[in-house]
């Protein structure tokens, strides 16, 4: 069997793909990746088709070992570095894959910028669909490994026995990660249960995000919104990116793994083009929101997928030092063992 | 079921949840007529199924339809939905009737004297009449596999709990606000707890995990908790059969 053996399991290191969304209507939240744009983009890079099954990572990457005689792993959603340990460790920038041989060990460490980044894996990983999904659920300990975070001393079931050698493969521009300006909303469902003051208050100020931060969502700090009819409703539906505003007047933006429904009013919605910026978020950052329309936010979304189809299309070989320096620590790890084989 | 003449005439209003979803309102109340007109639309937008719909979430008081935005407009959606109101398509056929066995005695029960006592009743008149009648499942939401069952007698009407659990065990059975639940994993909660049923309503390694969904009926049986022990054993090693019944296909 091929695996990858967690060595550190870093903090709520989760597999997660494009989530299972056909099954709200049983109560089953969506799950799926926080940043889904870096999960393309990931994905691509190591060959995968787009929405297959990756590690997402919270904050703090994990330490894992090659169990197999080759694995090919690429790193986005962040410009953490990947990093090959022993004597001489080398360090990868993000966006581009890397083929790593039995024995190698390599880590993410602390994220430098957001709060998320996903590492893919050629082939993906070989745990069981539930809901025809491998995301991770955990509080309900639904689909990845367990139906919960990695642990040390896991071992990640690889679908592929081992990665062909074959040109590596890089992102050209990883200016997506640069996307700022406010979050744009659409107001809505329930509106009307804020004064109109509360609203413009909303649009008006800059928010917080909290400690208090998972993949089911974010509560945020700043100025407290009144409700103009109670924070009460009968339960409806909810989406990812939902602004919803329960009795103490702060809002909280709803996430991946949020519930299906609820009976807190909910303001506002972040339209989809922002979801991956949003789901990249961390604890202490400043963020505004603005005001936009459905036909606004559809056009953003297709303008939005135009420019993931062109990063994946433009996707360019890995410089050759790259290629060198995956050789030379393959050769260091392995030994000579290649040398005859391969003529290096 | 399914009748239009107890349909109430209101006309939903469509509300956007951001660009992916849309919401069908026809009330902001706790109504067995209104869910019932949700569950309608939501079965005829389910047979002009358009390409793009992802699900449809049919909640107490209204229809969330996810949408993908890169396929479908929620102007074009609006205008598929809106003559399907005028439609009411007949409920039954779809309808499955359950008969699920609930212990309501000792440590299945931890809220049943507090429960009994806020409604001035003794705890085997609060069984009789939660094991009274079919309930209809309205919704389901908050949990995978967890049903919102209803309407209970009006003296049901009782808050919830001041203080959520932190745990509630898998498989009891709540009440709150008319309306009786059962929780399908182990979860925080802040409903009154006054059973426990032998039955998975969510089971990850079952052909089909989740047991109910919304439109089905279910009518609660009185067990003892030497009969609860027996059927959950049962249960377990895979030799309990479910009761339920086809209505009207």
């Amino acid at each position: 069997m091929s695996n990858i053996k967690v060595l550190n399991p870093g903090i709520n290191v989760t597999i997660q793909d494009m989530g299972r969304p056909r099954h709200q209507h049983l109560g089953v939240p969506v799950s799926g990746a926080l940043d889904p744009d870096a999960l393309r983009l990931a994905n691509a890079l190591v060959g995968n088709g787009e929405a297959c099954e990756a590690l997402e990572i919270r904050m703090l990457g994990p330490t894992l070992e090659v169990a197999a005689d080759a694995v090919r792993v690429a790193l986005a959603g962040s410009r953490a570095e990947l990093e090959i340990l022993g004597q001489e460790p080398v360090r990868l920038p993000a966006h581009q894959s890397v083929r790593l041989v039995r024995g190698q060990k390599f880590r993410v460490g602390a994220l430098p910028d957001g709060s998320t980044a996903t590492l893919a894996i050629e082939g993906g990983l070989a745990v069981p669909q539930v809901y025809a999904s491998r995301s991770t659920y955990s509080r309900a300990g639904i689909g990845g490994l367990e139906g919960r975070a990695l642990r040390e001393g896991d071992l990640l079931p690889l679908q592929l026995a081992t990665a062909e050698a074959r040109g590596e493969r890089r992102l050209a521009n990883d200016a997506y990660l640069d996307d700022g300006g406010p979050f744009r909303v659409i107001l809505g469902p329930q509106r009307d249960f804020f004064t109109d003051e509360a609203t413009a208050l909303f649009l008006a100020s800059v928010y917080t995000v909290t400690r208090d931060a998972d993949r089911m969502g974010m509560r945020l700090d700043g100025p407290v919104l009144s409700h103009a009819r109670g924070y009460n409703i009968v339960s409806d539906g909810i989406v990812t990116g939902a602004v919803q505003v329960p009795g103490n007047g702060l809002p909280i933006i709803l996430l991946a793994d949020h519930q299906t429904t609820g009976g807190y009013p909910k303001l506002a919605a972040v339209i989809s083009a922002d979801i991956p910026r949003l789901g990249r978020l961390r604890p202490g950052d400043e963020i505004r929101f603005e005001e936009t329309t459905v036909e606004a936010a559809e056009a953003e979304r297709k303008a939005r997928e135009a420019r993931l189809r062109r990063l994946i299309e433009g996707m360019a070989p890995a410089g050759a030092w790259l290629d060198e320096a995956a050789l030379y620590r393959e050769n260091l790890i392995s030994g000579i063992v290649e040398e005859t084989s391969s003529g290096v | 079921m399914g009748t239009n003449n107890d349909q109430p005439s209101i006309e939903p209003r469509f509300l956007p949840a951001g660009d992916t979803a849309l919401v069908v309102e026809y009330g902001e109340t706790v109504d067995p007529l209104i869910n019932r007109r949700v569950r309608q639309l939501a079965a005829a937008v389910d047979a002009n199924r358009l390409a793009g719909i992802i699900d449809l979430v049919p909640t107490m008081r209204s229809l969330m339809i996810h949408y993908d935005p890169l396929v479908l407009s929620q102007a074009a959606l609006i205008d598929a939905v809106t003559p399907l109101i005028a439609a009411t398509p007949d409920l039954s056929g779809i309808a499955r009737r359950w008969r699920i066995p609930v212990c309501y005695e000792g440590d299945c029960a931890p809220d049943m004297a507090v429960v009994a006592e806020a409604l001035s009743m003794t705890p085997q008149a609060v069984i009789d009449r939660h094991t009274a009648a079919d309930l209809e499942v309205f919704m389901m939401g908050f949990l995978p596999g967890f049903p919102y069952l209803g309407l209970l007698p009006e003296i049901f009407d009782l808050p919830r709990r001041p203080e959520p659990r932190v745990k509630v065990p898998p498989r009891s059975i709540s009440v709150a606000a008319r309306q009786t639940t059962i929780y399908t994993i182990e979860s925080p909660g802040g409903w009154h707890l006054i059973g426990r049923t032998p039955i998975d309503f969510y089971d990850p390694d079952r052909a089909e995990p989740i047991l109910v969904t919304a439109g089905d009926s279910v009518r609660f049986e009185a067990v003892s908790t030497t009969a609860y022990q027996a059927i959950r054993q049962a249960v377990v090693a895979g030799t309990h059969d479910l009761q339920c019944e086809i209505i009207n296909e």
